[in-house]
């Protein structure tokens, strides 16, 4: 037998990076529809009355939701870990065929778990509880997906070469650990079927909890899936992705632990802030905004350090499409992460609270942020596991800019849409009547909404341009090792 | 005293806990600057930098084991 010299194995990258892609594009067209169902209601019918069931504004929503945070953000997220875990534990998926199986088996039940998802949601099947719609049947197989992750997680760590975890791998472990317990106690439901002795359908449950409490479960949930999907695992990408491809150390790798462990902490207490001016005690809604400030310093933390990574190394943002979308990323990071802070402020969310504003908040950080720096991972990735040139640079430029110009169009819109709607419902002449009603604050947004539809539009086409030059690069020009060491090898 | 002004008082002594948890953590890292094994904290970022298979480790477990 040929004695091969050992390699890092990228099989499941590979595979959950193609999983990364078609998820954006299914996730992001459905966002674009949406946009356009709120600015031109018609699209809510635009294949017919008959299946307007299937295409109205409420039974795509949660598709689009579900699909970019839990399909095109985790798929990107494994497909990271799978690349960085090797890497920087140094050990190959090939030494071991029991974590090379879990990792297959994770991708295959994950793929499985997406059909399911997609259908029961199609067909109006939901907890309607906000990004935690699936039924119980999906919930358990979610957590077996989960308990695979974990394995590959720690399975990879059992059999390092490295002793020390790089600040990337303890940011995937938090990210796992984080959403397996969260997940765990939102989802705890009643399935109704069984416990009442076989009545109605066997997919229905109920939450446990009830009425505040459930809310309040449901937030800390719901806000601490952002901490652990879109920040957490993305900070964990930044860190590692960032220094390979501009050939720059971490500007300092003490403010990198530093700034985990305040996430780590803080992070956990700022759910409250979705619950302000409502039936949860005072307290709660007061803590929600005083650790939601004080969230700026750790995300900062991380930010800057990434930031001043590049000291001395501008000319490389200049120069390179693939380190402008991680800089932006970066930068974003920073907007989103001072942004939200400034909404959970008590004054300021009784006019953000139920706004665009909101909207536009989470769209900074989802499209300027995450989707940024999941396709530099990809971008980053691809030459090396297919050992072949970025197809094309220019492509990448162009769509960069066709993307940014999307982010800022969707996010002005939304701030302009969020602030008019939060100002015309508080509005009241001298006897209390309200100045408004709900359709005057509609008339007044619909350019907004159409503005807001235009640069979704333009996120998707970069999108598909993405696509376009990934799978281009499979076929591009062969490269040597020497090639990818830092910054990746690119076509005209 | 009222549960109220309790959850207060005990909110702000929480506070006080966790800066000063926060702030020694960080004076300790600036100060010592190296970790217990005696590995300057700034090295670790080579981890992502020298990651290639072949790549000797900023810190081998073999060696650690040997120890």
């Amino acid at each position: 037998m040929e004695n091969r010299p050992l390699e890092y194995d990228y099989t499941v990258t590979k595979m959950f990076m193609f999983m990364t892609i078609v998820l954006g594009i299914v996730g992001m067209l459905i966002g674009v529809i949406l946009a356009f169902q709120l600015a031109y209601p018609g699209v809510n019918t635009i294949l017919g009355e008959g299946l307007a069931e299937y295409t109205n504004f409420s039974r795509l929503r949660p598709l689009h939701t579900d699909s970019v945070a839990f399909g095109f953000t985790l798929s990107g997220i494994f497909a990271a870990w799978f690349y960085i875990g090797q890497r920087v534990l140094k050990v190959s998926m090939a030494e071991s065929k029991f974590l090379m199986f879990i990792g297959k088996l994770m991708f295959w039940l994950y793929a499985v778990g997406v059909v399911a998802i997609v259908v029961s949601l199609f067909m109006g099947i939901t907890t309607s509880k906000e990004y935690a719609e699936f039924e119980w049947p999906i919930d358990i197989a979610i957590v077996i997906i989960w308990v695979l992750f974990g394995i590959s997680i720690f399975g990879l760590i059992g059999i390092r070469r490295e002793k020390s975890l790089y600040i990337s791998v303890w940011y995937f472990i938090a990210g796992f650990l984080g959403v397996a317990m969260l997940y765990l106690f939102n989802n705890m439901e009643v399935p109704t079927y069984f416990a009442s002795g076989g009545v109605g359908s066997i997919m229905h449950s109920v939450s446990m909890y009830s009425g505040t409490n459930d809310a309040l479960v449901q937030w800390w949930y719901g806000h601490n899936a952002v901490a652990f999907v879109f920040t957490v695992p993305i900070v964990a990408m930044i860190y590692y992705f960032l220094p390979k491809e501009s050939g720059q150390a971490i500007y300092s790798y003490k403010l990198s632990l530093l700034s985990f462990w305040g996430l780590m902490f803080v992070y956990l207490w700022a759910g409250g802030h979705h619950l302000i001016y409502s039936t949860v005690p005072d307290w709660v809604q007061t803590m929600g905004s005083i650790f939601s400030v004080i969230l700026i310093l750790p995300s900062w933390g991380s930010a800057i350090n990434m930031l001043l990574t590049m000291k001395g190394e501008w000319q490389q943002v200049a120069s390179s499409p693939l380190i402008k979308f991680m800089v932006l990323g970066s930068t974003f990071y920073m907007f989103s992460t001072l942004e939200g802070p400034i909404q959970a402020i008590k004054s300021v969310n009784a006019i953000a609270h139920f706004t665009d504003w909101i909207v536009g908040h989470v769209h900074d950080g989802t499209l300027g942020w995450v989707g940024f720096m999941i396709m530099a991972a990809l971008y980053h990735m691809a030459p090396r596991v297919f050992k072949r040139e970025l197809y094309s640079k220019s492509l990448m430029a162009t769509q960069f800019w066709i993307q940014t110009l999307g982010v800022v169009l969707y996010f002005t819109s939304m701030w302009i849409a969020g602030i008019t709607q939060g100002m015309m419902w508080r509005a009241h002449d001298e006897f209390g009547n309200l100045a408004y009603s709900f359709i005057d604050t509609v008339t007044v947004l619909h350019p907004y909404y159409t503005i807001r539809a235009v640069g979704g539009l333009l996120y998707l086409v970069g999108f598909i341009m993405f696509a376009y030059n990934i799978y281009k690069t499979m076929s591009a020009r062969p490269v040597e090792e020497y090639e990818l060491q830092n910054a990746s090898p690119m076509g005209a | 005293m009222s549960i109220a002004e309790l959850q207060a008082y005990g909110y702000v002594g929480a506070m006080v806990v966790l800066v000063f948890i926060s702030y020694g953590y960080a004076y300790h890292l600036y100060t010592k600057k190296k970790d217990a094994s005696g590995k300057d904290y700034e090295e670790y970022s080579n981890m992502a930098l020298r990651d290639d298979i072949t790549d000797t480790p900023v810190s081998a477990r073999s060696e650690h084991k040997k120890k």
